[in-house]
């Protein structure tokens, strides 16, 4: 299967390896992520006001794009996008629902970027974990090649994949996506409070202290109900719980670090990708010593 | 001797109405009318970029923009002159720089204001993807932000339209000096070159070129052509 892929901003800098790990891991269960020839940025922040339009923009011209392909023949008659990064994925899926729901706005934001296609509303923004779930967990058990029996994970959602209801991929306040997806991947996912909890987003740049504090809250919460790792899907939320245990560990010195991974970066582990495919050395707190100690690397 | 009307069109330079010959650039159809351009106005052959200025065609809502000497005037016209473009220059040590998104992000922070509108790109008369280039640099793509930009003549007329403030053309020759700097491949034979010219290879060369007269010049610029092809 081929399917338009929008990668963000972060996927081709600090998540390269989130990038690398999924374009692989997917073509291991035959999904090939055909990456849109021009893309911008998703729009970062969706606007709730009424009348703003102007910020529908970006979002609506990657979705432009994606009819682009369809008619240059990139991918035969595929109108969903893909995403990896909740936050571009919650973005540019709002805006396709702003439109349907508003279909008058879809006129100004055509009339005003007269030199693209019109766009018709047709495209369906998806999260590589919908994909996983449609083309089925029994696949990808079906790929696993080392087991992950001994790793006990915190499957942390975040927000973006959840909320809005009519955005999310799962149930908001009881997700299991990510444990279905764990357990075919033959790890054990654990059971804890803080799953869905806020990680402090933005304020990561100008109030560490706030991060901080919850990413203290929700990484003592997973070690506490027994998680040896915890994954993730958000560029944002890894950089809040992983490089954010600098401070944490300035603050708290009995704190243990504990790594955070991408949930591709373990599908790449349990497939036995390529070293470089798992990009472990991307991240912040180095998952190779306790990798190696449950007896995977 | 009376022109004959037909050539004539009418144009609205900063709103009076003036009939200027209907071959007019925007530069000459001003002069013609009067108008003594002392900035603004440079090479007069769509190199330079100094004479960057908007307009308005008969009929037509949109602000358009060009070079003053490359546009030609159409009947009904709305044209000015822009002298100078206020536009916000960093100071930089590109020595001290590196290639990547945090300078960027330090240098030109209002890059990542960017709404995507894409206005910029409709204003540039280069044909310049310059939305795209902006795009390039908010990923830190640095490399692909000075190949797109590479015909920008900094003309400024995608920082006049910029909703966002962005300076485009200013940032544009950053990612190209940092490309230039550190990313671009190094090739040996300019730096040998570079050596020969300050050995004094060429010199002789060089010191007969400037004094030959302007038809030896031609005549050789031209048979050097020739043998190119």
């Amino acid at each position: 299967m081929k399917i338009p892929y929008y990668p963000g901003c972060t996927l081709k800098s600090t998540a390269k390896h989130f990038e690398n790990s999924a374009i692989e891991s997917a073509k291991a269960l035959g999904i090939e992520f055909v990456e849109l020839p021009k893309w911008n940025c998703c729009g970062v922040v969706t606007p709730l006001a009424e009348d703003d339009i102007m910020h529908h923009v970006a979002p609506v011209r990657n979705l432009i794009r994606v009819l682009e392909m369809n008619k240059s023949g990139a991918v035969n008659d595929e109108k969903r996008l893909l995403t990896l990064c909740s936050m571009c994925f919650n973005t540019l899926k709002r805006s396709t629902l702003r439109i349907k729901e508003k279909v008058d706005d879809l006129d100004v934001l055509n009339d005003f970027m007269y030199k693209e296609e019109d766009y018709d509303g047709s495209v369906e923004v998806v999260h590589f974990l919908e994909i996983l779930r449609e083309n089925g967990f029994d696949e990808i058990k079906k790929q696993v090649k080392k087991s992950l029996e001994n790793l006990k994970i915190a499957p942390y959602y975040g927000c973006m994949l959840l909320r809005p209801k009519d955005i999310g991929i799962d149930d908001a306040e009881r997700p299991t996506i990510f444990n279905d997806l764990l357990t075919s991947l033959s790890a054990e996912p654990i059971e804890w409070r803080a799953k869905n909890k806020c990680c402090g987003s933005f304020l990561t740049l100008d109030n560490k202290e706030i991060v901080s504090r919850l990413g203290y809250d929700i990484l003592t919460n997973a070690q506490k109900s027994g998680a040896d790792l915890i994954v993730t899907s958000c560029p944002l939320c890894a950089f809040n719980l992983d490089n954010r245990q600098k401070i944490i560990k300035q603050k708290h010195p009995e704190f243990e670090e504990i790594p955070v991974l991408y949930f591709t970066q373990l599908m790449a582990i349990a497939f036995d990708l390529d070293k470089e495919v798992m990009g472990l050395d991307g991240n912040y707190i180095n998952p190779v010593p306790l990798l190696e100690s449950k007896g995977i690397l | 001797m009376m022109k004959s009307k037909e050539n004539m069109v009418t144009v609205y330079i900063m709103g009076d109405a003036y009939n200027v010959p209907e071959s007019s650039t925007i530069i000459t159809a001003m002069e013609y009318s009067g108008f003594q351009l002392t900035t603004g106005v440079g090479c007069r052959e769509g190199f330079c970029g100094a004479c960057a200025t908007i307009y308005r065609e008969k009929g037509d809502y949109k602000l358009k923009g060009g070079l003053a000497c490359q546009t030609v005037v159409t009947d009904g016209m709305t044209l000015a002159q822009i002298p100078f473009m206020p536009a916000e220059k960093p100071i930089y040590d590109l020595k001290e720089l590196k290639p990547d998104i945090n300078t960027i992000k330090e240098l030109f922070p209002t890059i990542f204001r960017c709404v995507s509108c894409n206005t910029c790109t409709k204003a540039c008369p280069q044909d310049i993807d310059v939305m795209d280039y902006i795009q390039a640099l908010k990923k830190g793509n640095i490399a692909e932000a000075a190949d797109i930009s590479f015909d920008c003549i900094r003309c400024g007329l995608c920082a006049l339209r910029c909703p966002a403030e962005i300076v485009q053309y200013n940032a544009a020759t950053l990612a190209r000096r940092l490309y230039g700097s550190y990313l671009a491949k190094k090739s040996p034979e300019v730096d040998e070159s570079i050596e020969d010219i300050k050995a004094g290879k060429y010199d002789k060369e060089l010191e007969e070129l400037t004094k030959m007269d302007r038809k030896t010049l031609s005549e050789k610029y031209y048979a050097r052509e020739t043998k190119l092809r």
